[in-house]
């Protein structure tokens, strides 16, 4: 467990040693703020539907951008060849450097905690759809941050990690909305898959269970193939 | 595969007590490894990076800040403790990756290539430090530049396409393989003939080879067997004629002909 922490703390710093932290908060900052307050007015009400509703497209852009150095630049400098010599298993490498990106996720939310503070100013804001959003935000970051860090442990190339991570998070996010093209029985399922319909539900306010399983067994899944496609790497 | 870093297809390893498929992460607590070309966190603080491998390995806050400190004045990274990685000179992250390996004070050290694109100087003081420690602790250390392994280990393996092919002490090995040894002389004022019905009666040689004549002077090989010194004898001949002698040295085998030797025969 410890060593989990050490990872997590050096990949955690790490990120804000770098410009990435920042340029990846500011863009996110930017288009969520813009595309969010650019209708707002319009719409005249005080709630926060519309921000949540970006999410899940904002973030299957903006987590596979914190993802995908975690792992390809290790194995393309060749520092995980030091790393895999410490005295470290696999799983908490794994784990240390998924938390570090959960995490990261958590600190890039926190700014937009000035969008609900700015709508209570201006209007009478409901906080329990509010507070459903953010944890859904957490989880649905967490999820994709599995994701990413799964396609980052496939390649040494971070642009590549960049495009598959991405790819599979916005099929995830997007698959409920192909649905019409396909026939009744595959509905249900498929439905179920979409990251972005379990997203709704939770940022409607209802916490349920099924909900919050999703996003844990995506991220489980995700996890688990890391720490296969290590194993195989060795 | 000793290290951790790939599991073996076949076969195991053991250090001490442990092997390398269940006790992967004691083995890995006993080793201080260098891989070559130190390949590190570039944007990393040099001191950030040795505290960070310090509390991946355990050690206690005390002893890490100590240890940290012996290392820095061991290999001289005091005064670019403050420096990310990334700015380093080539011979600054071989230190660093030295430090790395020796934190924790492991008893096994493993070396890949550790004065890899060095500069002379560099590769003096990397060796110092190699053999400083090698005096406490176990160093494997594995390199092409065979000078290198002469002049730092106390017994040399060799291994040519997976099989071990020469294992012994470093002064064995040199003497083991060279059943001959070669004097060269260089003579002004004589021609080839004359030389072999000098030298040639000389006990102990084994065959006399004129090696090019440029004017004057003449350059013979003698091969010999190398149970005996024959410079003193020759030059006692030599002195003897009216020629004048310009050059006599004797090669010993260098363990870079022993190493060509032990792989072209297998």
């Amino acid at each position: 467990m410890k060593q989990v922490i050490h990872i997590f703390e050096k990949e955690f710093k790490t990120y804000f040693v770098s410009p990435v932290a920042y340029i990846v908060i500011s863009i996110f900052l930017l288009v969520t703020g813009w595309f969010f307050f650019m209708t707002f007015f319009l719409f005249n009400q005080a709630d926060l539907r519309n921000f949540f509703a970006l999410l899940p497209i904002a973030f299957s852009f903006v987590v596979p951008a914190i993802t995908m150095r975690l792992f390809s630049e290790e194995l393309n400098v060749g520092s995980y060849e030091i790393l895999l010599t410490m005295p470290v298993t696999f799983r908490q490498v794994v784990l240390g450097k998924y938390l570090a990106s959960v995490v990261f996720v958590v600190a890039l939310l926190i700014p937009t905690l000035a969008y609900p503070v700015t709508v209570a100013l201006l209007g009478e804001l409901d906080w329990g759809p509010v507070l459903g959003g953010y944890i859904g935000a957490v989880l649905l970051g967490a999820a994709f941050s599995a994701i990413g860090l799964f396609a980052s442990s496939l390649t040494r190339s971070q642009i590549i990690a960049f495009i598959t991570g991405m790819a599979i998070c916005f099929s995830l996010t997007l698959i409920d909305k192909m649905l019409f093209f396909l026939p009744q029985i595959l509905l249900g399922i498929l439905q179920y898959l979409g990251a972005d319909y379990h997203f709704r539900n939770i940022s409607k306010g209802i916490l349920d269970s099924r909900d919050v399983l999703y996003f844990l067994s995506v991220s489980f899944i995700g996890l688990y193939g890391t720490h296969l496609s290590l194993q195989e790497k060795s | 595969m000793l290290t951790g870093y790939l599991r073996p297809t076949a076969g195991t390893i053991r250090v001490k007590d442990y092997t390398i498929n269940e006790h992967t992460l004691e083995i890995k607590k006993l080793l201080g490894y260098l891989p070559e070309s130190a390949p590190l966190y570039y944007d990393m603080l040099v001191y950030d990076y040795l505290d960070y491998v310090a509390n991946m390995r355990d050690l206690e806050r005390n002893r890490r800040i100590s240890r940290i400190r012996g290392m820095g004045d061991l290999c001289g990274l005091n005064d670019v403790m403050h420096k990310s990685i990334g700015e380093l000179s080539k011979g600054f992250k071989q230190r660093v990756g030295l430090a790395h390996a020796m934190l924790s004070d492991p008893e096994i050290l493993v070396l890949d290539e550790p004065t890899l694109g060095l500069d002379p100087n560099q590769i003096v003081e990397i060796r110092d430090i190699i053999r400083r420690i090698g005096k406490e602790k176990t160093i494997i250390l594995s390199t092409h530049i065979l000078s290198e392994a002469e002049a730092a280990c106390d017994r040399i393996v060799i291994i040519h396409q997976g099989k071990i092919v020469a294992d012994s002490v470093t002064e064995t090995l040199k003497q083991s393989v060279s059943g001959e040894s070669t004097i060269y002389i260089s003579l002004k004022n004589a021609d080839f003939e004359s030389v072999r019905k000098k030298l040639g009666p000389v006990e102990g040689i084994v065959s006399l080879m004129p090696i090019g004549q440029e004017d004057d002077t003449l350059n013979v090989k003698v091969t010999c067997q190398s149970s005996e010194d024959l410079r003193e004898d020759l030059y006692r001949r030599i002195k003897r004629t009216s020629w004048i002698l310009l050059e006599l040295h004797q090669e010993t085998k260098s363990l870079e002909s022993i190493f060509q030797e032990l792989t072209k025969e297998s």
